[in-house]
């Protein structure tokens, strides 16, 4: 059977405005509303698109964090994604331990393709499809705009700096999508429904045998310093002459 | 002693000039020794730019026709053989070291920190999280490696006039030939590069259409400044991916930022922050982004922006 694993990290919805925990402990989380981190909708998107066009067969979709996310994972199974997997483990695992994590998970699944997000939009770390590729041995495609597929490789288009690269990899690969890969669809009401008969499987970061101790200490978290709101300049001729006023052009 | 291997990024034999901001963040590391790796095909103009820059004690050229164009699955291993007799691998936090250091820190075994902005000791750094709406300080454990990308637009770069001595170890390792470059599409250009220009004019969904983006082209070749564009102006094609300034786009700090017909989101706020004068042109008084903005003008773009050209 050919397999897609996609990742899905649960996190701070992107429409909330994140506030520093007065003693520095943390962000906080109360009453915040907490959704898929928006890549990894457009990883599970991706993932289907490709079962429907024929190119796989099943897509399984995994995360790593609290009991919690089951809601999530259930609404990525509504989506489209065949089954879930939850590896239940605290909030807060370092990329290294999910990469670990999702290892054990190919070891298992043998995927032909896995794609992650290019970054959760918590840490902003960007870093668990490069090491899980690394772990794996396998070749990765970041940032991807257009992903191929055409036997055993993926022919894949990167947003860079410089504009779009295209790479070639052999498959099985580490895909991680950028926001133009695509736009996920909307979830529909039947479709909640067939997907709380969706498998969604729950395992245990330590029966896995992963370490799941962070390796990085966070000793503390600060607001960033506010700009300064400045002035409003009435027309065209206010805005330059202030400008050159202060050598700005 | 802290030994410090920072990634070169070069392009067209070009040495990036985020390196140099690699080596200005590196030198704040008390008791630093800065090596800078050249990983190349020809390399020897990229490693004598790499010479020159101040505060380094050495150069690795690594010679390789697999290297260019670079492909990160073909870097990695070489740089994890080299960082051996190192305590921190630095890279770039451009595409190019986002891509690669990763997966350099899976082979160390190491944990990386993603986008440092400030280091307080050879441990102990500060870098933003939740689209920069917090800053952590982040302690890395001791006697390991320490593997990290540099927010380049947090650093000044450091001067030339250096001599360093350049060296080219032989490394035996395998390297792997599953992924292969097919081809970049570079819009060729003759503005200033966005990630280090000085002034930039950035255009939003307001705009609404290609041809009507040529506004904020026309003002910023005026400008001599580059033009950026929001997430909603490169998503509808007005604007190509590599203009793209926020969270998940390019993060710069200019001298002069002008935004037009940009709302302010965070997303997009995050990329703009260090940028010394921001300016917003917006019809909506109430836009987010005049909470940021050290000059706002409400009014509609298509007026103003051809009145503003007339006046420079
Ligand atoms: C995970 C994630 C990552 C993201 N990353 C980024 C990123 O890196 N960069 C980024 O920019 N966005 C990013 N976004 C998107 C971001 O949330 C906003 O949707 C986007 O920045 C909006 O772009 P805009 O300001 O051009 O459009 P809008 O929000 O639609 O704003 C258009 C503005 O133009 C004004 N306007 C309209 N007509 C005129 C006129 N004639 N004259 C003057 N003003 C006019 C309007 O008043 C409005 O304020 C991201 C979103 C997500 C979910
Ligand atoms: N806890 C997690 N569970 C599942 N996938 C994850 C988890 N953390 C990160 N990922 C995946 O890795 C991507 C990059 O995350 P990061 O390296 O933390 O920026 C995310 O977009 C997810 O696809």
């Amino acid at each position: 059977m050919r397999k897609i694993l996609v990742g899905l990290k649960r996190v701070i919805d992107y429409n909330v405005r994140v506030r520093v925990r007065p003693d520095g402990s943390g962000v906080v989380t109360d009453g915040v509303k907490l959704s898929a981190n928006p890549f990894d909708e457009i990883a599970l998107e991706e993932a289907i698109r490709i079962r429907e066009r024929g190119e796989a067969d099943e897509v399984i979709v995994a995360s790593i964090g609290p009991e919690e996310v089951q809601q999530q994972l259930r609404n990525a199974l509504a989506m489209g994604a065949d089954r879930a997997i939850l590896v239940k483990a605290d909030a807060s695992v370092e990329p290294t331990a999910v990469a670990r994590a999702l290892l054990k998970l190919i070891q298992k699944e043998s995927p032909r393709l896995v794609i992650l997000g290019k970054q959760a939009i918590d840490d902003d770390c960007s870093q668990t499809g490069q090491m899980l590729a690394a772990f794996w041995d396998r070749p990765q495609a970041t940032f991807a705009s257009k992903i191929e597929l055409m036997g055993d490789v993926a022919r894949v288009t990167r947003e860079v700096d410089a504009g779009l690269e295209t790479i070639e990899v052999d498959l099985p690969a580490v895909c991680t999508t950028d926001l133009r890969l695509n736009e996920p669809r909307y979830i529909k009401l039947p479709d909640i429904m067939k997907a709380k008969k969706k498998p969604l499987e729950i395992v245990d970061m330590a029966a896995l045998g992963v370490d799941a101790t962070p390796l990085l200490k966070v000793l503390k978290y600060e607001a960033p310093p506010q700009r300064q709101k400045g002035v409003m300049v009435k027309d065209a001729a206010e805005l330059v002459a202030a400008l050159r006023h202060k050598g700005l052009v | 002693m802290n030994r410090i291997l920072i990634v070169a990024e070069h392009n067209d034999g070009k040495l990036s000039p985020s390196i140099a901001k690699c080596v200005s963040c590196a030198s704040s590391i008390p008791d630093a020794e800065i090596a800078i790796a050249v990983l190349a095909r020809d390399g020897t103009t990229v490693a004598a730019a790499a010479a020159a820059i101040k505060g380094v004690a050495r150069v690795q050229l690594l010679q390789n026709a697999a290297n260019e164009p670079a492909l990160a699955a073909v870097l990695a291993p070489q740089v994890a053989r080299l960082a051996a007799g190192y305590s921190h691998v630095f890279g770039p936090s451009t595409t190019f070291g986002k891509d690669l250091m990763p997966r350099i820190a899976a082979l160390l075994g190491a944990p990386q920190l993603s986008d440092v902005m400030a280091v307080e000791s050879a441990t102990r750094f500060r870098r933003p999280v939740y689209a920069g709406n917090a800053i952590a300080t982040v302690e890395a454990p001791a006697g390991r490696k320490i593997v990290a990308t540099v927010r380049v637009a947090s650093f000044q770069a450091a001067e030339g006039g250096g001599s360093a001595p350049v060296e080219t170890p032989m490394l035996d390792v395998k390297l792997p030939q599953t992924t292969r470059f097919i081809s970049v599409s570079a819009a060729r250009s003759d503005r200033p590069e966005l990630q280090s220009a000085a002034r930039v004019v950035s255009g939003g969904r307001a705009l609404g259409s290609a041809e009507n983006f040529a506004l904020i082209q026309r003002l910023a070749d005026r400008l001599g400044a580059a033009v950026g564009a929001s997430r909603a102006a490169v998503d509808a094609g007005y604007a190509p991916n590599e203009m793209q300034v926020g969270q998940t786009g390019k993060i710069i700090a200019p001298e002069l930022y002008v935004a037009i017909g940009i709302s302010g989101a965070i997303q997009h706020l995050t990329g703009i922050k260090d940028a010394r004068t921001i300016v917003a042109i917006n019809k909506d008084a109430e836009a987010p982004i005049f909470e940021v903005a050290d000059y706002g003008l409400v009014g509609d773009l298509f007026t103003l922006v051809p009145e503003i050209e007339k006046l420079l």
